[in-house]
C-alpha cells in the first residue's frame, strides 16, 4: 500500500479566500492511502518545501501529492523537493485548486471547496497507483533563433552571438532597430539612439556566430526546446532553421489614434514618434502641447503604456532647448515617472518653464484646428476652470500595442498573450522571461510596454536563460513515453498507424508478435494508448488505470457530495 | 428538490487547453464550478473506454479539449481526436445514452475566455438535460 503525504497550499489568499484549506486538509486525511496530510502558507517557498521534505523523511511518505497552482508552472519545484527528500520525481502529482478552483470561483467558496476535495481526491488516486521512471535524454541543437530585431532582440542576439552560440536573428522589415530607429535621444538620461544600436549591430554583426535575417516571415515551428524546427521566408526564399532555444523579441507598435483629438484631420495634430522624427530633424519650432494617455487608461484598453510620460517630459525639455521662450505644456491625468533619474527629468521640466495641466477622463481636452495649428481646450482641474491654448504642434502620447502579427506568432509557438495580445510569461516574479513551453523565452515590449533601457536588461536576461539548454548540451526528456504490454498486445497494429512519429513497430517479442515503442522517438502524445483495443498499450504516468483510478474518485466524491 | 448541480469531466491537452484553463485562472474569469480538469498529454490520448466509463458511473458530463486543428503539439493527433469523439458519441446514442453529454472542443493556450465560455455554454447544457440516469446505479 502507498503511503502517500498531501499537501495543501493557502498560497497567500490566492487560494485560502475561496478555498476552505482546513476543510480540504480533513477531507484529505481521509483518503485511502493517505499517512499524511499537511498545510503551508506558500509551499513553494523555501519554508514549505523544507517542510515538504521533512514531512517525507518522517512519515516515510512514498507518493506526494501537492494541491497548489498549475504544473505548467511548478511541477519542476515539487518534483526536485521529492528527489532531494529521497524519492523518484514521477511519484509526485499536482492538483491544481489556484487556477482551476479558487481564481475562477472566487465568490462561491463553499462549492470551491467541494470541487477542491473531489480533485484532491482524484489526485491521490492517481497518486496511489505512481510508477518511478528514469528519464531518456536528447542532444540539443547548438543554435538559437531571435524573433524581433528592435533593441531587445538584438542585445539578446548579440549577447548570444557574443557567447559563442551561433545565432539567427528574424527580423520582419528591412531594417533593424525596432522603433528605437526613430527615436534620436533616449530618455531620461538623454543617450543617443543610433551610436546605440550601431553598436548593438556591429557586434553581431562582426560575431561570426551571429546571422541576420531581413525581410523575414516565419511561417511554420515545430518540435521541442532542443530540437525546434522553424520554417520561414526570407525575401523570396523558404529556408529552414534547426534550433535549441527561441526567443520571442516581436516588439509593439505605436498606437494610431485616428479619430482622436484632431488625429488624422487636423495636420497639427502628430503621434510622438513623428515628433520624434521631426526632433531628429530640427524640424520643430513654436509652441507645442502634448496630450498623454491618449487611447489607454480608459475602458477597453486600461494599461499604463509606462513609457510615454517620460518621453513627453524628455522632449519637453529637448523642446525648449531648441526653441528657447516657446511655450510647451503637457496635458496629463497622472504623471508617472519613477526612479531617479525620470524624477529629476520632471523636476527639471517643471522648473524650467514646461506647464503642467491636469484633465480627467471624463472631460477630455478638443482640439480643434487653427490656421496651420491649433487651439487646445482644456478643463484644468487644478484651476476648475476651462482654458484654451495656442499650439503650432499637439503631440498625443499613445500606448505601446501589441503589434497585429503577434497572434500569429503566439499560435505558432502556442504561447499565451494577455487580452491585449502582449505576450504571457510562465510566472511573472519567477520565470518573468520564459514562457511555460520550455525553450520559448520573451523579452521587451513584446511582453509590456518597457523603456530602452528595460529591454537592454530583458534581452540579457532571455539570452542567458537560452543559452542554458544550450551549454548543457541536453535535454531530458521527461518519461511519458508509451509501451506495450506484450501479454495482452494482439499485434493488431493499431497503434502502429496512429502514431504520428513512427515510433511503434510490431516484432518478435517474447516468442510473439507485438507492439514495440521506440522510447527515443516517442515524445509521449498517448495516441496509441487510446487506439488500442486490448488496453495493452500505456503511457507512463497516464496509464488507463490511473485515469481510471481518477474517475472512480470523482465518482465517489460527487456521490459523497449527493447525500 | 434541491437544484440539479452536475459533475462534469474535462479532459484537457496540457499543451493548449489546459494551459487555456490556467490563463482563464489568471485573467480570473469566473465560471460555474461543476467541472473538474484531468490533465492528459494530447486530447488523442483520451480512450473513448474513459467517455463511457464516466457516464456509465452516473458522471452527467464529459467534456474533451483539445488544440485547435493544426496546432495540436503532436501533429496529428488532435485529427485522431476529431475522429474518435464523434464515434463513441455514435455508439452512446445507439445504446441510447444521450451523446449530448459528451462534447469535443478545441480551446488554445491563448483562449481564457473561451475555455470559461465552452465551461459556461456545457454546465447550462447538461443542467438542461438534468441528472445522468445512470448516476448511482449499481451495475
Ligand atoms: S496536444 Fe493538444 S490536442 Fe494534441
Amino acid at each position: 500500500m502507498a503511503r502517500i503525504g498531501v499537501f495543501i497550499c493557502h498560497c497567500g489568499h490566492n487560494i485560502a479566500s475561496a478555498v476552505d484549506v482546513e476543510a480540504v486538509l480533513a477531507y484529505a486525511k481521509t483518503l485511502p492511502g493517505v499517512v499524511f496530510a499537511g498545510h503551508n502558507i506558500y509551499s513553494c517557498s523555501q519554508e514549505g518545501l523544507s517542510s515538504i521534505k521533512s514531512s517525507i523523511k518522517e512519515h516515510q511518505l512514498d507518493r506526494v501529492v501537492v494541491a497548489a497552482c498549475t504544473p505548467r508552472t511548478h511541477e519542476p519545484l515539487f518534483r526536485k523537493a521529492c528527489e532531494q527528500a529521497g524519492i523518484n520525481k514521477y511519484l509526485f502529482e499536482f492538483v491544481n485548486i489556484r487556477e482551476h478552483v479558487s481564481w475562477i470561483h472566487a465568490k462561491e467558496p463553499v462549492a470551491a471547496t467541494e470541487k477542491a476535495k473531489k480533485l484532491v481526491a482524484m489526485g491521490v488516486a492517481k497518486a496511489a497507483l505512481l510508477q518511478p521512471q528514469t528519464e531518456g535524454e536528447a542532444a540539443v541543437t547548438p543554435v538559437a533563433v531571435v524573433l524581433g530585431g528592435g533593441l531587445a532582440g538584438l542585445t539578446a542576439a548579440s549577447s548570444l552571438a557574443g557567447q559563442g552560440i551561433e545565432t539567427h536573428l528574424i527580423e520582419k522589415s528591412e531594417r533593424l532597430g525596432g522603433l528605437l530607429r526613430d527615436v534620436s535621444v533616449i530618455g531620461p538620461e538623454g543617450e543617443l539612439a543610433k551610436p546605440l544600436l550601431d553598436d548593438m549591430i556591429s557586434r553581431l554583426t562582426r560575431s561570426k556566430h551571429g546571422h541576420i535575417h531581413l525581410k523575414s516571415t516565419v511561417k511554420g515551428i515545430s518540435g521541442f526546446v532542443g530540437n525546434f524546427e522553424l520554417t520561414f521566408v526570407e525575401g523570396c526564399d523558404e529556408k529552414k532553421i534547426k534550433a535549441g532555444a527561441i526567443i520571442v523579441a516581436t516588439g509593439a507598435n505605436e498606437f494610431t489614434p485616428v479619430g482622436d483629438y484632431g488625429f488624422g484631420s487636423v495636420p497639427a495634430v502628430v503621434t510622438q514618434l513623428e515628433l520624434e522624427r521631426r526632433l531628429a530633424k530640427g524640424d520643430v519650432a513654436g509652441d507645442v502641447v502634448f496630450i498623454q494617455c491618449v487611447g489607454c487608461r480608459q475602458p477597453g484598453r486600461e494599461y499604463c503604456s509606462r513609457i510615454c510620460c517620460n518621453v513627453s517630459l524628455k522632449n519637453a525639455l529637448r523642446l525648449l532647448t531648441l526653441s528657447p521662450g516657446s511655450a510647451v505644456t503637457i496635458i496629463h491625468r497622472d504623471i508617472m515617472s519613477s526612479g531617479t533619474a525620470a524624477e529629476r527629468v520632471y523636476k527639471e521640466a517643471s522648473e524650467t518653464g514646461v506647464r503642467f495641466v491636469r484633465y480627467g477622463l471624463e472631460r477630455p481636452p478638443k482640439v480643434s484646428a487653427e490656421g496651420d495649428g491649433a487651439v487646445v481646450e482644456v478643463f484644468d482641474e487644478t484651476l476648475d476652470e476651462t482654458i484654451e491654448l495656442d499650439a503650432g504642434l499637439v503631440v498625443l502620447a499613445t500606448p505601446l500595442v501589441s503589434p497585429p502579427d503577434s497572434e500569429e506568432t503566439g499560435k505558432l509557438l502556442k504561447v499565451p498573450r494577455d487580452k491585449h495580445g502582449f505576450f504571457l510569461e510562465a510566472h511573472v516574479k519567477l520565470r518573468p522571461n520564459e514562457f511555460a513551453t520550455d525553450g520559448v523565452f520573451v523579452c521587451g515590449s513584446a511582453r509590456w510596454p518597457v523603456s530602452a533601457r528595460e529591454c537592454i536588461y530583458q534581452g540579457l536576461a532571455a539570452a542567458a536563460k537560452a543559452s542554458i539548454p544550450i551549454r548543457e548540451g541536453k535535454v531530458v526528456s521527461e518519461a511519458i513515453t508509451a509501451y506495450a504490454d506484450v501479454d495482452k498486445c494482439a499485434a493488431c497494429g493499431n497503434c502502429v498507424l496512429t502514431c504520428p512519429y513512427d515510433a511503434i513497430e510490431i516484432i518478435q517479442v517474447k516468442g510473439k508478435l507485438a507492439a514495440k515503442v521506440n522510447e527515443a522517438v516517442c515524445k509521449g502524445c498517448g495516441s496509441c494508448v487510446a487506439a488500442c483495443p486490448n488496453d495493452a498499450m500505456q503511457q507512463k504516468g497516464f496509464t488507463t488505470q490511473q485515469l481510471g483510478a481518477m474517475i472512480d474518485a470523482l465518482v465517489k466524491g460527487a456521490l459523497e457530495g449527493a447525500q | 428538490m434541491t437544484e440539479f448541480n452536475p459533475t462534469i469531466l474535462a479532459f484537457c491537452c496540457n499543451w493548449c487547453s489546459y494551459a487555456g484553463a490556467d490563463l482563464a485562472g489568471v485573467s480570473r474569469l469566473q465560471m460555474p464550478p461543476n467541472v473538474h480538469v484531468v490533465r492528459v498529454m494530447c486530447s488523442a490520448s483520451v480512450k473513448p473506454e474513459y467517455i463511457f466509463k464516466s457516464l456509465v458511473q452516473g458522471i452527467d458530463g464529459v467534456l474533451v479539449l483539445g488544440c485547435h486543428i493544426g496546432d495540436c503539439h503532436y501533429l496529428t493527433g488532435n485529427h485522431r481526436t476529431a475522429k474518435r469523439v464523434p464515434i463513441a458519441q455514435k455508439l452512446l446514442d445507439d445504446v441510447g445514452v444521450d451523446s449530448r453529454r459528451v462534447k469535443l472542443d478545441w480551446v488554445s493556450a491563448a483562449e481564457g475566455e473561451k475555455f470559461q465560455q465552452v465551461i459556461t455554454e456545457f454546465v447550462d447544457e447538461i443542467k438542461g438535460l438534468g441528472p445522468n440516469p445512470m448516476r448511482g446505479v449499481r451495475l
